[in-house]
């Protein structure tokens, strides 16, 4: 076969340039009307670098090639029912919080994408959006298919697309999106391009695909490997677009520095469901959120990029020091409004097995036995007496990041953290400094905010009783919910690793 | 800058399959002093400065043709900044 006598430069210059034109029978600002409202001053789209330099061709040789190997995997799991493998049921729920949480940003993320496809002025750029949309509606395939086969076998994971829209918890990803796609394209790109899928990317990612190999979830980290290849382009397309606002005209650097500021936090705190999974919901673990924050941000996002970025003036973000000094307590305060709310979620919780508590005061010396191991040691108790404890009652949210106010003071895990703004003649409650500055930049998108617990007292939410709200949540009651060593998933794995002499599993 | 710079480290994390062992083989052919590492799945490749990948050396470890592009197929993560990519070679660091 004759190779291509275009070189790779040539083949994208003549996609993405070449095809461009200047419109003549119209104003470019009427053709482009989103990119000049947000302040932000670009002089020369032309400088707009893509270093994979994709063309259609090799984009859809290469995509094929990997949706073929993947639905490959995933049917030898489904045939070999490969779910039985896991290291236990309880390591589901990881997957009912991906799928309810993270499936659905995917794809809102490509609907964005798309958007920005038609409405960003340079051809590049336009370009690398359209591929983005298509990998994010991939991955939301992908995602969808491989994480459904366990909806045959477990709770919880039979209408993501409802949860996502109505429970409580599951408003924290949700709402941390559309702030994104109702901010201007510049944002979106600086939050979702650059803060979440290059700053924050490993810190979401890894721990759900190594949680999945660890776990023997062959199906979720086949998927994992397959997306996180076309995250590499998002990366680069993140990085691309910092550095391309921030060269294009100086005064765009203080408008960045607050969005980078903004978006670290909001990712942060998002961020924070993660790290209750990974130090909670996985049997096997793969290294603790401490460690895990230490690597991928401290280590290679603050002392590998921001050096890079000092260059431009750029800073590393307001509050990041809170995360730092939160690494320590952070997940375990998650895990306990998680524990004791999961009445109302769709996945189950339990107080961790002793040798996981024993991994914890290793990963944690300085905060796991004294705070944590007693509230835990306490709920065993309870459990045990068959009073398993449920919060009795509604949390407050935070009027930003929507989460539980569990957050405490920075460095003193023993004092609640409540922060408070007024805005017309109302009080907003936030559970840190980040999340009230976050809301004094811009109230008016805030207190738009749809908090579920505001909801369901306002009788939104299908009914004033719990029952009504968990049929209007799409939560079957006692399957879904609540505690784990009383729920059917755990149930059927006892049943289905029974030892028997005739066939293997499920029945 | 007030403390002295110290080489910061670059890397790629290449899924760990036979179809990456040679191109993981040239990499380390291309990249001496380059610290190999690894975890289920992954092959972690960190080196202070800089990285490159050469479409020949690849080549010639696989013992067949390789285009540049083949090469986002299998690559889970890479940290630094891709400062080239062409159809000959691909080139990561850090740019200031």
């Amino acid at each position: 076969m004759a190779r291509a006598k275009l070189s790779m430069r040539e083949r994208y210059r003549l996609l993405t340039r070449d095809l461009d034109w200047e419109p003549t029978y119209v104003e470019p600002e009427k053709v482009y009307p989103y990119t000049r409202y947000e302040g932000i001053k670009i002089h020369d789209w032309d400088a707009w670098e893509d270093p994979f330099r994709l063309t259609v061709d090799s984009y859809a040789k290469y995509q094929a090639e990997k949706d073929k190997k993947l639905y490959a995997v995933v049917e030898g799991f489904a045939q070999g029912q490969g779910h039985l493998s896991l290291s236990d049921a309880r390591y589901v729920n990881s997957l009912k919080l991906f799928l309810c949480g993270v499936t659905p940003l995917e794809y809102a993320a490509h609907r964005h994408f798309g958007f920005l496809a038609r409405y960003l002025d340079g051809p590049g750029a336009r370009f690398a959006a359209l591929c983005q949309s298509i990998d994010e509606l991939r991955h939301t395939q992908t995602e969808i298919h491989t994480i459904s086969q366990y909806n045959k076998y477990y709770g919880g994971l039979h209408n993501f697309s409802q949860m996502h829209d109505r429970v409580w918890y599951l408003s924290v990803p949700k709402s941390f999106f559309e702030d994104g796609i109702s901010a201007g394209p510049f944002e979106f790109l600086t939050a979702i391009s650059f803060s979440f899928e290059y700053f924050l990317t490993n810190l979401l990612f890894v721990p759900f695909m190594s949680g999945a190999s660890f776990n023997g979830d062959l199906a979720t980290m086949t998927f994992g490997f397959s997306a996180q290849s076309d995250e590499s382009r998002h990366m680069t397309l993140g990085l691309e677009v910092i550095k391309f606002m921030l060269e294009q005209d100086e005064g765009n650097v203080p408008i960045i520095q607050d969005w980078i500021d903004k978006w670290f936090w909001r990712g942060y705190r998002l961020l924070s469901l993660v790290a209750s999974m990974m130090d909670y919901m996985l049997p096997k673990k793969i290294m603790s959120w401490k460690e895990s924050f230490e690597l991928y941000l401290e280590q290679q996002m603050l002392e590998g990029l921001f050096p890079d970025l000092e260059y431009y003036g750029i800073r590393p973000p307001r509050h990041v020091q809170q995360a730092i000094t939160e690494k320590d307590y952070m997940s375990h305060q998650v895990a306990w409004i998680l524990y004791q709310f999961s009445f109302a979620a769709n996945f189950n919780a339990t107080v961790p097995p002793k040798e996981e508590m024993d991994w914890m005061s290793q990963a944690y010396p300085d905060t796991f036995d004294r705070h944590y191991r007693p509230l835990w040691e306490r709920a065993r108790s309870l459990q045990e007496q068959g009073k398993r404890f449920f919060f009795q009652g509604l949390p407050m949210l935070c009027q930003t990041c929507q989460i539980p106010m569990g957050f405490t003071e920075p460095g003193d895990p023993t004092t609640l953290c409540v922060r408070t703004s007024e805005y017309r003649g109302e009080r907003f409650n936030f559970c840190s400094d980040g999340c009230k500055w976050i809301f004094d930049r811009e109230p008016e998108k805030y207190v738009q905010a749809w908090l579920p617990v505001h909801q369901i007292y306002q009788g939104n939410c299908g009914g004033t009783s719990i029952p009504e709200v968990l049929e209007w949540y799409g939560i079957q009651d006692g399957v879904d919910n609540g505690e784990y060593l009383t729920s059917p998933d755990k149930a059927n794995w006892d049943k289905w690793h029974a030892p028997s002499v005739v066939g293997g599993g499920v029945s | 800058m007030t403390s002295p710079q110290k080489v910061r480290q670059v890397g790629v994390d290449l899924q760990d399959s036979e179809e990456t062992r040679p191109l993981l083989e040239a990499i380390e052919q291309d990249n001496p002093g380059a610290n190999v590492s690894r975890m289920p799945g992954l092959v972690k490749i960190q080196k202070p400065g800089e990285l490159v990948i050469r479409r020949e050396t690849v080549e010639d470890r696989m013992g067949r043709e390789w285009e540049t592009h083949e090469f986002q197929v299998s690559i889970v993560s890479y940290s630094g900044n891709i400062a080239v990519w062409d159809d000959d070679e691909i080139v990561i660091k850090w740019e200031h």
